[in-house]
């Protein structure tokens, strides 16, 4: 039913993503579930317009779940995955051992041998790392507490793959003659076969070296080499054969290509070129990731879905279940807040594409009949497609009811405290701000939004409290009906003029000191009535201007003075034109407005400038009026 | 060889050409240090220890600044009133500039004759400068006359290289100990530099100057 050539096939898998991702992703469903309902669309069983060969295609694909784990090793210092070293061995070991056990007394329940049942177990207990983490990223769940341990169990999996493959061939059933009498390990075949096992080790661990040692004293001077030609293309090509390179290597030890270049980009993480590899990757990786997604809905098998419903229905089911019922625990006993684990427990609760590789390697090797792997690859597979509905359920359903109000965040602290001043918002400028006061022994009170800021904070022996300062309840709890001031530092210019409008609405009495990014939210602030507004920029960039004119041989303190001038005049016009733009509101709009501000600002500055104010300093009216006689 | 400290001050220089010429005239000797207040602290931050140790490193101290309303511009009298610390230049342990010379170095808009008690000004230079002889003479240094360019208003070209002229030369000689200081001490003022040949060893040497 479906043409061959290369641009009919990239024609429709284009297409799909340009019209069906959109489309997902505007209805709420993120681009992962786009991807494979597109897969299904386009798959031999609704529109039939790509046919088996999509399975080759999944395998090409799976290259960009290589590149998403060199770009997040890139993002990673060494020293934080040093951080979650007890998650990986300690939560990752505990969810595989734990469900491939599940699945083994299930399978041998079920009448299995128990060989092919353990194999299943293994198998099974991977999670889908594109997925995963495509999803979690997209969410912008990655850095949270559930999220950091579901990475890190995704990541004993990668390195999990490799001992398993091993197992394998000592699990062969009797009866079942293996499939083909090559070994053939993993994507490529291995070609320490032939080694004694300490040769075997040796010899990874010398690649394993090879690639930290090149990535950290080789692969610099190499990037600068290339980035003197100016060639953009040599820079982006020599980024794919790195990333390609290792996956080889990797390959042919008989490593996952994954695990690899995660490493690579971990030892990268810290080069001056980290932005250039990154940019370079992030298009393919994209779109390879997206067209492994639409292999795998389009790989889904509805022939034999169709054909035995119950039997498919009851393993994913049973899948699922099994795997939150281990990650639940495993959760638990690690101690994660129900928020995180609940996010940790939904967000693994899928077979992985090892799975795919994994089962035909079973029944190559005679583990599995091919009976009974077809099934578990179908459910492997709609599990997958699963995944950011089961997401979903959590986030709409279970979340809102018995995790905190805020969908996966935490509730905001208690405080303990009342002082005369709160500041809200710890970050570049509220800490300034903060350390200003401390250093004066004024004590305040200090609310973030961002809950990894306020960790840090805390660990660093400061008192600041996490939550969201426009919200009535917590600036009451800050102590706001008793203080003298508030200072909103908030990055965010919305999130301020939110703030500054409920402290207005509820504690007229309490003086804003607000920080404002640019014109347009200083003048939003002074319509609501704020007078101290500050605009981040001004200062420093006053600064910076005075040193350039010192360079220049301009006086000082004749610059200290006009520092000054300039930015009193400034703040007048601010709020001048505040009050203008409110008489003229529908006369100019926008960046038309904001050139006009701009001609008044620049014709005044000339003039307010240009005229001496020191004439205190200045002789010539003296002499004027006393001529040479008599000055004193 | 005596190491002197210029502590000169004027908040608006780029008003002034006679102190433009006298500081330029000074600023490449060997031994002087020209300390630009106006320009070091233009915040009016001054930081004591720097200063104190400044003083410490030199043996005659000038105060060089326009005569502004019979007094020093703001910057040098907060300089007094923060680095003259009790306990480290008076007081009966504040001994760390006893025996320095001081000078001051002014210069005024008004012409010589102002300055007289038949002047406009009613009091004479060394009566106006009365506070910070004294000032010098609380920190136990010896107060010389002032150098003084009178008239700044009205001066010509030609006589504002002749003051630079003579304030290099005077600063030369003080530095190399060619003057003898107690004649120096002796007269009112350093207005002209026809008093300043007398008071050199050598004559010869103040032409090649």
């Amino acid at each position: 039913m479906h043409e061959g050539g290369f641009f009919f096939q990239a024609l429709v898998y284009l297409a799909a993503m340009v019209v069906v991702v959109p489309i997902a992703k505007k209805l709420g469903l993120g681009s992962v579930l786009g991807y494979l309902l597109a897969g299904v669309i386009i798959g031999p069983f609704v529109l039939g317009f790509i046919g088996t060969e999509g399975q080759d295609v999944m395998h090409f694909a799976e290259f960009g779940v290589v590149m998403m784990l060199f770009l997040i090793g890139l993002e990673l210092q060494p020293a934080k995955i040093w951080k979650l070293r007890a998650p990986i061995m300690g939560m990752g070991g505990m969810q595989v051992a734990g469900t491939a056990a599940l699945v083994l007394l299930l399978g041998v329940f079920t009448g299995l041998p128990w060989q092919s049942a353990l194999a299943i177990g293994f198998t099974l207990a991977l999670s889908s790392t594109a997925i995963v983490l495509q999803t979690l990223n997209e969410k912008g769940l990655l850095p949270t507490d559930g999220g950091q341990r579901a990475f890190s169990v995704l990541l004993f999996q990668d390195i999990a793959v490799i001992p398993i493959l091993a197992v394998f061939p000592l699990l062969a059933l009797p009866g079942l003659a293996p499939a083909s009498a090559q070994s053939e390990a993993g994507h490529g075949g291995n070609i320490l076969a032939d080694l004694p096992v300490w040769g075997q080790t040796l010899v990874v661990l010398g690649v394993i070296a090879a690639i930290i040692l090149a990535g950290r004293y080789a692969i610099n001077p190499a990037f600068r080499l290339l980035a003197r030609t100016r060639l953009r293309e040599v820079f982006t090509a020599a980024t794919l054969l790195l990333v390609i390179a290792i996956a080889v290597l990797m390959s042919a030890v008989g490593l996952s290509p994954a695990l690899g270049t995660f490493l690579a980009g971990v030892v990268l993480a810290q080069s001056e070129y980290r932005h250039e590899l990154e940019t370079d990757i992030e298009p393919f990786k994209g779109l390879l990731l997206g067209l492994f997604f639409l292999s795998v809905g389009a790989s889904i098998d509805f022939r034999l879905i169709q054909h035995s419903p119950g039997l498919i229905t009851g393993l994913v089911f049973g899948l699922i279940v099994v795997k939150l019922l281990v990650l639940w625990i495993t959760g638990a006993v690690f101690r994660l807040s129900t928020d995180n684990n609940l996010l940790f427990t939904f967000s693994l609760a899928q077979g992985g594409e090892f799975a795919f590789v994994l089962f035909s390697y079973a029944t190559q090797n005679g583990v599995l009949g091919t009976d009974t792997a077809s099934p578990l690859v179908a459910a492997v597979a709609v599990s997958m497609a699963l995944t950011p509905l089961l997401m979903m359920l959590n986030e709409r359903l279970l979340l809102p009811r018995f995790g905190t109000k805020q969908a996966g965040e935490r509730e905001a602290d208690v405080i303990e405290e009342q002082n005369p001043v709160i500041i809200a918002g710890f970050g570049r400028v509220g800490s300034i701000i903060g350390r200003f006061l401390q250093a004066h022994g004024v004590q305040a009170t200090y609310l973030d939004i961002d809950p990894d800021n306020v960790d840090l904070l805390r660990k660093l022996g400061l008192r600041v409290y996490y939550g969201d300062a426009s919200r009535h309840d917590l600036l009451h709890a800050a102590g706001a009906a008793s203080a003298r001031l508030i200072v909103i530092a908030v990055d965010d210019p919305d999130k301020g003029y939110e703030i500054a409008e409920t402290v207005r609405r509820h504690y007229p009495q309490l003086r804003i000191i607000a920080r404002t990014r640019g014109w347009r939210d200083s003048y939003d602030m002074l319509d609501l009535g704020v007078e101290d507004v500050y605009r981040e920029t001004l200062d420093a960039s006053l600064r910076m201007g005075a040193d350039v004119l010192a360079a220049l041989g301009h006086r000082r303190f004749a610059l200290y003075r006009a520092t000054h001038t300039f930015r009193k005049h400034d703040e007048r016009y601010v709020r001048e034109l505040a009050v203008m733009r409110k008489d003229s509101k529908s006369l100019l709009h926008g960046a038309r407005q904001r050139i006009a501000d701009l001609e008044i600002l620049m014709s005044e500055e000339m003039d307010q400038l240009g005229r001496d104010k020191d004439s205190g300093w200045d002789a010539s009216s003296l002499i004027e009026e006393y001529g040479t006689s008599r000055t004193p | 060889m005596k190491r002197i400290l210029i502590l000169f001050a004027h908040p608006a220089l780029q008003k002034s050409r006679v102190n433009t010429h006298l500081i330029d005239g000074v600023i490449d000797l060997n031994g002087v240090t020209v300390h630009d207040l106006y320009e070091r602290y233009p915040a009016h931050d001054i930081d004591v220890r720097h200063e104190q140790a400044l003083l410490l490193e030199h043996d005659i101290i000038v105060f060089h600044h326009p005569f502004f309303w019979y007094s020093t511009p703001p910057l040098l009298k907060e300089w007094q009133d923060l680095v003259l610390e009790h306990g480290w230049a008076y007081g009966s342990a504040g001994t760390a500039l006893r025996g320095k010379l001081f000078m001051n170095a002014i210069s005024t808009g008004g012409r010589q004759e102002a300055y007289s008690t038949e002047g406009y000004n009613r009091f004479t230079i060394r009566q106006l400068l009365a506070p910070l002889e004294q000032t010098a003479r609380l920190c136990g240094m010896l107060y010389l006359p002032p150098f003084v360019v009178h008239g700044t208003h009205v001066v010509t070209p030609e006589a504002v290289l002749e003051h630079t002229r003579c304030y290099r030369t005077l600063l030369t000689a003080l530095r190399d100990e060619r003057i003898e200081l107690q004649h120096m001490r002796m007269l009112d003022t350093l207005k002209s530099p026809d008093i300043l040949h007398d008071l050199l060893h050598d004559d010869n040497e103040v032409r090649h100057a």
